[in-house]
């Protein structure tokens, strides 16, 4: 108990200089928003947009290691990267989507189940 | 402690970035969500532009909110029957991935905090970060960034075929 607060404490008080690791806990949450929202949403455009929070949050930890972390410009380059299949790989999806869309009438992830039976 | 400008810029963005990406993910309004989408990519813009990631920043805006989140938008305004303005959408089994995303996010962050307290000053000051990336796409990277470009080809033949309603050919 007494080294929880303390390490509540510390906490608080590493808080305000602005570090590598703020940045980290920035992604891990973004990353964790995203993952609810592709587990929880029925419409696929909505986990669609689950994952690109969390390429979002990669690419935070990416260009945050470039700087902090002597990745330097590798970093930024694996970044770049991490959008161009962040773009393609929304096109493709929204065709596919509106394909379903035609087919089914929904977008419902959890109505388009026609493969289990 | 007294914060820096740069602290407190950090703060700002990185609320603007989870306060809307908490919009996109609990909101059940779509309209609302992607919206809440287009802040949450300029609050990663300025995190990027913090981390001295220029460049980024700006294909970030320029890729993320002028090419993805159109897209998004025409998914949205395609797929919803736009007559009746509900736009409203459902969430499966809210409590337990509630949970497990508490947990996850939870131990991640410990993770990172606790291996990457101690890492305070930058390791590096990048100045011309488009030079170098430009450089590095040339040479290092060079197979990659050709594999890329296939890859955008394929992409842009892919959701044009899939995409195209009649199918007779």
């Amino acid at each position: 108990m007494e080294s929880a607060i303390q390490n509540i404490s510390e906490f608080v008080a590493w808080l305000p200089k602005v570090q590598l690791a703020h940045f980290l806990l920035v992604s891990a949450l973004l990353f964790s928003l995203g993952i609810y929202g592709i587990v929880t949403r029925k419409n696929a455009i909505l986990v669609l947009m689950g994952v690109e929070l969390v390429l979002n949050a990669a690419n935070i930890n990416l260009i945050a290691f470039s700087r902090y972390g002597g990745l330097n410009l590798d970093g930024q380059v694996a970044a770049i990267f991490v959008i161009i299949l962040a773009a393609s790989e929304a096109a493709v999806a929204l065709a596919i989507v509106l394909n379903i869309y035609h087919r089914f009438q929904t977008v419902n992830v959890d109505e388009v189940s026609n493969l289990k039976e | 402690m007294p914060m820096e400008l740069f602290d407190i810029v950090f703060y700002i963005f990185a609320l603007i970035t989870l306060l809307s990406a908490s919009i996109v993910v609990f909101s059940r309004n779509i309209i609302y969500s992607a919206f809440g989408l287009l802040f949450t990519f300029f609050g990663v813009a300025g995190l990027y532009v913090l981390l001295q990631a220029d460049f980024l920043a700006v294909t970030q805006i320029l890729i993320y909110v002028g090419g993805i989140l159109v897209l998004m938008l025409f998914g949205v305004m395609l797929t919803s029957k736009v007559i009746n303005v509900e736009l409203k959408t459902g969430t499966l089994q809210t409590w337990p991935a509630r949970f497990l995303v508490a947990i996850l996010a939870g131990s991640l962050a410990g993770v990172f905090y606790s291996t990457w307290k101690g890492v305070t000053a930058p390791a590096a000051t990048l100045t011309t970060t488009t030079k170098g990336l430009g450089e590095m796409l040339m040479t290092t990277y060079v197979l990659p960034f050709e594999i890329a470009s296939v890859i955008l080809l394929v992409a842009l033949i892919g959701a044009a075929l899939i995409a195209r309603r009649d199918r007779k050919a």
